[in-house]
């Protein structure tokens, strides 16, 4: 029974990160429009990021600086928010399929950092001892799973009402304004750049203060936390709650992730250790299905916004016209 | 600095950009960057080992051509994949994009793009199993040509390949009916269908044009390299950097953008270490969209 509630502690704190990283997305794409297909690299930029902060002095890389655990996540919130502002700046003003590549860029080159600049990531091997809070409960799992879970319940509820109250303000007005009619928004007077720039500044902060949550309560990161994988496993979170909607996106995480752990514990009763990789690749493949055919058949999700009006009359059948892209 | 570097670009040159056409048509004729293309180059080079060895229990053991590594099996083998990936991207086209491109919005199509992609390289992994294969074992002997360069006859065979096939679509895209109307298409969707130009049919082509080079570019990767399931993903971002670099909707651009990142990746090898070479493509890509989004050959968006 205990060991039970412990393991629901440790899955919800994991399904709770996961859906402070859909929030982030939801507030890229769902309110804003705008496409991440590189979201583990702004996750993985978090988790360094706090960890070089807060781990003790290590002859072999840079740093560890043993700042206290807070410092660690807002410095990952801030070098996070920079990165996701500069892939903005490049980008917000070309097609949106060119943030959706150099997103997808980013993902790559972090993942490149991360694996060879030993000095500054520890490389393949990763960081160790990252502290955890309430690494003195660690002798009575349940204990330490249970006040993990407060820590990370609070923050999510924290960024949740914080979002919640951004798209009720003339902020977030604007931004939903810029995704359902560009210009009719330009044409307020507001700068479609700048608020986009914005928006997906604080998607990325929230992205790696997510990564950095993580990594301190497992204690240890590697360049595999982070493969394209995750950016998938996000989206579809996110498709399956309903963009647009941050309850959506919170639930999402946790159905989708029950799912993953659930199908995961299944195959690996099911399959000998030998096929257990091929398994895992099944799942992926029945998840990727899972998307597609939630895109065509309810693309709202479980909680998703109301149907995006049908902009400029009738689409052509075969190609949409530029009206579709941001110019 | 030695001068090997040119060949060893030329070859990865070769694929980027064989790719790269696939991606710019898609993208200047259906409007959306497919994320799955990568993993079109990885079905291809699977469906093409899968004839090579169908042939082979067909046929027996084939002895090689002279110089070269493989002998005709692979060369028909290729003829199969080429059909096969182009019938897959069709496939995906009618049972995925087709229907997402009628409700209008071009973004969810790239989504739809990047689950395709997942769920496509990990069934490879599924059926292959992550382990990489290989068209032959055999090791070639580099002849030396001069100046420190050295290349085998698998290698001189592949550059012909690949010149070949690029006169071919250029030659398609600039003398063919089908051609100009891929071209009118992506320089005016509407115009071009009030002129009466059979959408239909040319997005069917763009899709068989872009599979069948892509499942050639994947061949090429698997004779000179290796086959894995993550292949054509990790060429993604160089032929996206290649698409965009050359001008989207200009196959020569795309071939030249190919060809520049694959000499910059190989001199990037040579000068830093092979670690980094993923970066390239990446370095070149925001430095294209800092200074010249339109890319070299690129027309400016109505």
């Amino acid at each position: 029974m205990m060991d039970l509630l412990g393991y629901g502690a440790f899955f919800l704190t994991t399904a709770l990160i996961f859906s402070l990283v859909t929030l982030g997305l939801n507030l890229q794409w769902g309110l804003t429009g705008l496409f991440n297909v590189g979201l583990a690299g702004f996750v993985a930029i978090g988790a360094y990021t706090s960890a070089l902060l807060t781990t003790p002095d290590d002859a072999a890389r840079l740093g560890g600086f043993n700042l206290p655990i807070l410092v660690g996540w807002l410095g990952a919130m801030l070098v996070g928010g920079i990165a996701a502002a500069i892939t903005g700046i490049a980008t917000l003003r070309l097609r949106s399929d060119y943030l959706a590549i150099t997103t997808f860029g980013v993902a790559v080159v972090v993942q490149l950092v991360a694996l060879n600049a030993q000095k500054l990531t520890g490389g393949p091997f990763g960081i160790g001892f990252i502290p955890r809070p309430f690494g003195g409960l660690a002798e009575t799992p349940l204990l330490f799973n249970l006040s993990n879970l407060a820590v990370v319940s609070m923050v999510t509820l924290i960024v949740y009402l914080a979002l919640e109250h951004l798209s009720r303000s003339p902020w977030g007005r604007v931004l939903k304004a810029l995704r359902e009619d560009e210009r009719a928004a330009i044409s307020l007077g507001k700068s479609a750049r700048f608020y986009r720039v914005q928006a997906f500044a604080v998607g990325g902060a929230i992205m790696a203060l997510a990564g950095a949550l993580q990594a301190h309560f497992t204690g240890f990161i590697a360049p595999d936390n982070y493969l394209p994988a995750l950016t998938f496993q996000v989206w579809v979170m996110l498709i399956v709650g309903g963009s647009g909607s941050n309850i959506g996106a919170v639930i999402g995480s946790i159905l989708v992730w029950a799912i993953w752990a659930g199908s995961g514990a299944l195959t690996s009763v099911l399959f000998s250790p030998e096929q257990q990789a091929r398994a895992a690749s099944l799942q992926i493949v029945a998840i990727g299905v899972m998307l597609c055919v939630i895109l065509l058949v309810r693309p709202n999700g479980l909680f998703g916004d109301r149907p995006r009006r049908p902009k400029f009359g009738k689409r052509s059948k075969e190609a949409p016209d530029e009206s579709t892209a941001k110019s | 600095m030695n001068l090997q570097f040119v060949v060893d670009g030329l070859l990865a040159g070769s694929m980027i950009g064989l790719g790269a056409i696939g991606v710019t048509l898609t993208y200047s004729i259906l409007r959306f960057s497919n994320f799955a293309h990568g993993d079109f180059m990885a079905w291809g080079a699977y469906a093409t080992l899968a004839a090579v060895g169908a042939i082979g229990a067909m046929f027996g053991k084939i002895a090689p051509i002279a110089p070269l590594s493989f002998g005709w099996p692979l060369i028909a083998a290729v003829v199969i994949g080429m059909a096969i990936t182009g019938l897959l991207a069709l496939l995906l086209d009618l049972m995925l994009f087709a229907r997402l491109r009628a409700k209008g919005q071009a973004i969810i199509v790239v989504m739809a793009s990047f689950g395709a992609s997942m769920a496509l390289r990990s069934l490879l992994e599924f059926i292959f199993t992550s382990r990489p294969t290989y068209f032959s074992r055999a090791i070639q002997i580099a002849m030396p040509v001069g100046f420190g360069i050295r290349i085998t006859p698998d290698q001189i065979a592949l550059l012909l390949l690949t010149a070949v096939l690029v006169l071919g679509v250029h030659l398609l895209m600039t003398r063919t009916q089908t051609g100009r109307s891929m071209q009118a298409l992506s320089q005016n969707a509407a115009l071009a269908r009030i002129v009466g130009i059979d959408v239909a049919k040319v997005v069917r082509v763009t899709w068989i044009v872009g599979g069948a080079l892509a499942c050639v570019a994947g061949v090429m990767i698997g004779i000179l390299i290796q086959i894995r399931p993550f292949m054509g993903f990790d060429m993604l971002l160089p032929m996206f950097a290649a698409a965009i670099l050359g001008g989207i909707g200009s196959v020569p651009g795309a071939v030249l953008g190919g060809l520049i990142i694959g000499l910059a990746e190989a001199g990037a090898v040579q000068l830093i270490g092979a670690e980094w070479r993923a970066a390239v493509s990446f370095i070149i890509l925001m430095t294209v969209l800092f200074v010249r989004p339109i890319g070299l050959f690129g027309v400016r968006e109505r």
